[in-house]
């Protein structure tokens, strides 16, 4: 078996036993990630992470993670690496502190590779708005791999690591994963520090892991919960993250969200879920159709909340202190004007000046705060489910990976790719994504989403299903 | 119509920089001219993915203010966004309070010559302070600069605003309430309360009407009034500005208006049309501050003494003058100096020796009274030897001296120096006959009744004692013999 198939768990099973050492392994996956067909990386940091992999071989003790490559997407601030949150008006920024979640990781022996391309400052579902160019889906490389984590999804799918980060803020972690044929967890709102990731939407963002299975996304969320000082958001975690090895669903009753399996769901997509579903009583789980009455309102409650968050974290890249700056301005307003207007790309705009929208006087009632009674509502909608079952389940996206430039010249039908990962983020809830199936010889996606703090639950269920499932089909869209 | 057929109406607006070891939100340490951007990180800077942090401190300073400022305190209060971009402002919204301040309303008295006044309060509130733009050439003013440079090191400085209702109507009331609330901010230790240092600020809204009516007119906020004449002259210019513009027929805009002290200039900043759509919401980073009711309650059975309590019980309680108490009361040190004299002499006499001889004495070498040598006994028994007339009023300035000079005790200086007055009756008729065969033109002019003359005798007594004769005892002798002879 090649090193970079291995799954991290292997990978520091490996390493404890000496079959392998971390620099071996590092080198393996940083002559895929250097030979990258898919654009998944932005930055690949050879010389730092040989160097730790060194460090960490002479250690007397392997640390948890032992070694095992990861990487990391760019919306995360990593001291001295390019960060540019796939933007041009970031282009050449290094920042001065590393982002709590990863120096948790490397606390814990993983070793940063690089970092992974994405829509630009996490605004999209396809990785097409990256200021870099697109990232291509290692299962067909005419497809896209889903957004906004794409590069971060399409890394680990195309064997470049074994694991890596991203960010969901309305299903940029679920989404794509799905689309790629992996595992995505998004954890609790506050489960993990966002001190250091580049805020889209405050509110929404949380960071997750990507892997080839359900117990890797737990070894990762495991070595980063809990509180941070850094941030007031986060949250003190009651109890530890177990890694999850129960092969039944004895006594878990599912919810299937009836909204979210019928109209406006891919007719391979909804099979390839309703059979994965079936195994849930199979396993001795039971099944039960819940309804979610205003989880249709949720794209357009996300829609105006993401925005007017998004229009004011984004005021701070005036290029004033870094990145961008328009040269030859003539007063202030030229300045801000030209430096954000050559740094920001079209999807970006659309966002700021819905936002800023949505926020003004006089409107502020009707969009902004509508849009936060609504998610009230959509929240309550959950905790009714959550009375009566113990997980709810839907497809995680509507349709499989689509062509490359297919959406791109209408918003709408982008913004409902995340139809059906939105609604669970606004309530804050964790979610996972396995895949399930193929349908058109791509990979469907099966989203599963818990109460907060259910992880632990939502994991044992991923994990026995996917078990069950047994996905094994890997990317054939070569790149090979 | 005329002036005295208009009313002004004022609020003011305060903004005090905390007295807090830390920023607002990050961890950076407060500072005043240190090199700049020597107190920066992430947070304060604003670089990508830096999130704030309440600090505990400033919450803590705001709820003491609000006990202090009779307000009630938010149960939950929350954090917004105040979005506006400008290069002092890092990430182009000022974390501040919205509609859920720290300090709901509350009523402040302050002591004014004509007696206790109060005035409404409508909230206090937490935010950041700016940082500070540095413009270079031009004079240092934007239009003209060649460029501005950016100093962070006073970026997120943490701030209280308190606002309060236009219930003035005099720019000297507005003044006497600055005073009454800046003082009671420093004694409490909220804030260093400098003005000419700008870390506290004050605006005022101005309009006026018609007396007898209620409404409101147009207002206009008057900014850069950083000591207490300024606002009383910039309120009355402005309120003066404001009926001469409705008398001459034209109608007071609303504006935001900066006055100039040393001209007494008021000029336009910005109209209603130029001002600002702050588009706030609440601030996504920050989770609402829930004070624990029960230290809340703690902070308020903690409160001091307040200044202006402890000035109306010296005038009540010592008999002292407004004026007195309000020079005793400042700074606090002071006030706790007096009072340790006064409970160990008469306080009216306690009052005029430390505001007086004690305090000028002591600044002439660059000391206060609470951190010199000279105890509060001391000046107690300066005063008992002054009021038992064992020793005379120059006298009593010589032991003074001689005190903080070497720290000894006034009555053992007496006696070692024999400063005690002259008590022998006999001694003082032989000393004022001779004063009397000696001036005999005088004594003549004093016989024939200029009285004035008498303070000549008293002086030239003074002069051959030593300051050591009573000076009234020697007026009631001179008068005699001059009559007997």
């Amino acid at each position: 078996m090649a090193l970079t198939d291995l799954t991290a768990e292997q990978a520091i099973a490996a390493i404890v036993s000496g079959q392998t050492s971390s620099c071996e392994l590092v080198e393996a996956h940083l002559a895929r990630t250097e030979r990258d067909v898919w654009n998944s990386f932005l930055a690949v940091d050879r010389a730092g992470a040989l160097a730790r992999a060194r460090e960490i071989d002479a250690l007397p003790e392997r640390p948890p993670l032992a070694g095992v490559p990861i990487a990391i997407k760019d919306a995360l601030s990593i001291r001295d690496l390019p960060t540019t949150a796939g933007s041009r008006i970031l282009e050449g920024f290094r920042p001065v502190y590393t982002a709590t979640c990863v120096a948790r990781l490397e606390q814990a022996g993983a070793v940063v590779i690089g970092k992974t391309n994405m829509d630009e400052f996490a605004m999209g579902s396809s990785c097409e708005n990256s200021a870099y160019g697109p990232t291509l889906n290692p299962w067909d490389l005419t497809r896209v791999p889903g957004g906004s984590s794409g590069g971060s999804a399409t890394s680990v799918a195309a064997r470049q690591v074994p694991w890596s980060l991203g960010s969901d803020t309305g299903g940029s972690i679920r989404q794509p994963a799905a689309l790629c044929g992996i595992v995505g967890l998004k954890p609790t709102y506050g489960a993990i520090s966002r001190y250091g990731l580049i805020a889209f939407a405050s509110s929404l963002d949380q960071v997750g892991p990507f892997a080839r299975t359900v117990r890797d996304s737990a070894l990762l969320l495991q070595a980063m919960v809990g509180r941070d000082p850094m941030d007031a958001t986060s949250l003190e975690w009651p109890v530890p993250i177990l890694l999850p090895d129960a092969e039944r669903l004895d006594g878990v009753r599912v919810g299937v969200i009836e909204e979210l399996m019928g109209d406006g769901i891919d007719p391979g997509v909804r099979a390839a879920c309703q059979t994965a579903l079936a195994r849930v009583e199979a396993l001795g789980g039971t099944l039960v159709p819940i309804k979610l009455p205003h989880a249709r309102y949720g794209l357009a409650t996300y829609y105006l909340i993401a925005p007017a968050e998004c229009s004011a974290n984004l005021a701070r890249f005036d290029g004033i202190r870094y990145g961008h700056r328009a040269e030859d301005t003539e007063n202030l307003l030229e300045h801000y004007e030209r430096t954000r207007g050559e740094g920001f790309g079209p999807e970006v705009k659309r966002r700021i000046m819905l936002g800023t929208f949505a926020l003004s006087s006089g409107y502020y009632d009707a969009y902004y705060g509508q849009a936060q009674r609504v998610r009230t509502l959509i929240i309550r909608d959950f905790a009714t489910a959550f009375a009566e079952v113990d997980l709810v389940a839907s497809p995680t996206s509507p349709t499989v990976a689509f062509p490359l430039g297919e959406r791109t010249s209408d918003p709408l039908a982008m913004y409902l790719s995340d139809v059906c990962t939105i609604p669970i983020s606004l309530a804050g809830l964790p979610s996972i994504s396995i895949p399930c199936g193929l349908s058109e010889g791509l990979p469907v996606g099966l989203q599963l989403a818990g109460p907060a703090f259910s992880e632990n639950r939502l994991l044992a269920a991923a994990h026995a299903l996917e078990t069950a499932i047994g996905f094994v089909d890997r990317p054939t869209g070569s790149g090979e | 119509m005329s002036p005295s057929t208009w009313e002004a109406v004022i609020g003011i607006e305060i903004h005090a920089q905390l007295l807090t070891r830390t920023k607002m939100f990050c961890g950076c340490a407060l500072s005043f001219g240190d090199p700049p951007n020597t107190h920066t990180c992430p947070v304060c800077l604003a670089h990508p993915g830096a999130l704030p942090v309440v600090n505990r401190e400033a919450i803590r300073l705001a709820i003491i203010a609000g006990h202090a400022l009779g307000c009630e305190i938010s149960g939950s209060s929350v954090f917004s966004r105040k979005n506006y971009f400008y290069p002092d402002l890092p990430k182009a919204y000022q974390i501040s309070q919205y509609d859920q301040p720290i300090c709901g309303r509350g009523r402040f008295r302050y002591l004014t010559e004509g007696g206790e006044k109060t005035l409404g309060i409508t909230r206090a509130h937490l935010e950041e302070d700016a940082a500070k733009l540095i413009h270079l050439g031009g004079e240092g003013r934007r239009a003209n600069a060649d460029s501005s440079v950016v100093d962070f090191n006073r970026g997120g400085t943490p701030l209280l605003e308190i606002v309060t209702e236009p219930e003035l109507h005099h720019g000297s009331d507005a003044a006497a309430f600055l005073k009454q609330l800046r003082q009671t901010l420093v004694h409490l230790g909220i804030t260093d309360g400098s003005m000419e240092q700008g870390s506290m600020r004050a605006d005022a809204n101005i309009s006026i009407r018609p007396v007898g009516s209620t409404g409101l007119g147009t207002k206009t906020e008057l900014k850069n009034m950083n000591s207490f004449t300024y606002l009383e002259r910039g309120i009355a210019a402005e309120v003066e500005r404001q009926i001469g513009v409705v008398e001459s027929g034209d109608v007071v805009t609303q504006e935001t208006l900066h006055y100039e002290p040393a001209t007494g200039h008021i000029t336009s900043l910005r109209s209603k049309e130029e001002a600002h759509d702050y588009r706030y919401f609440p601030e996504p980073d920050l989770v609402p501050v829930v004070p624990d009711r029960a230290w809340v309650e703690e902070l308020r059975a903690e409160l001091p003494e307040l200044p202006i309590d402890r000035r109306e019980r010296w005038i009540r309680d010592l008999g002292l003058t407004f004026e007195d108490a309000e020079v005793l009361s400042e700074p606090a040190e002071l006030g706790d100096y007096f009072e340790q004299v006064a409970a160990l002499a008469p306080p009216k006499s306690a009052a005029n020796w430390v505001r007086g001889d004690l305090r000028a004495q002591l600044r002439e070498r660059g000391q206060e009274p609470w951190d010199s040598e000279v105890s509060p006994e001391a000046v107690a028994q300066i005063i008992e030897l002054v009021e038992s007339r064992a020793i005379s009023m120059p006298s009593a300035k010589s032991v003074l001296a001689e005190v903080i000079e070497t720290g000894g005790q006034p009555r053992a200086i007496v006696a070692e120096q024999g400063l005690g007055s002259i008590q022998d009756e006999s001694a003082l008729v032989a000393i004022v006959d001779t004063l009397i065969a000696n001036n005999p033109a005088q004594a003549e002019q004093l016989r024939d009744g200029k009285d004035k003359l008498v303070g000549f005798f008293v002086g030239q007594a003074m002069k051959a004692t030593q300051g050591r004769a009573d000076p009234e005892r020697i007026g009631q002798l001179i008068r005699e013999r001059v009559a007997a002879g």
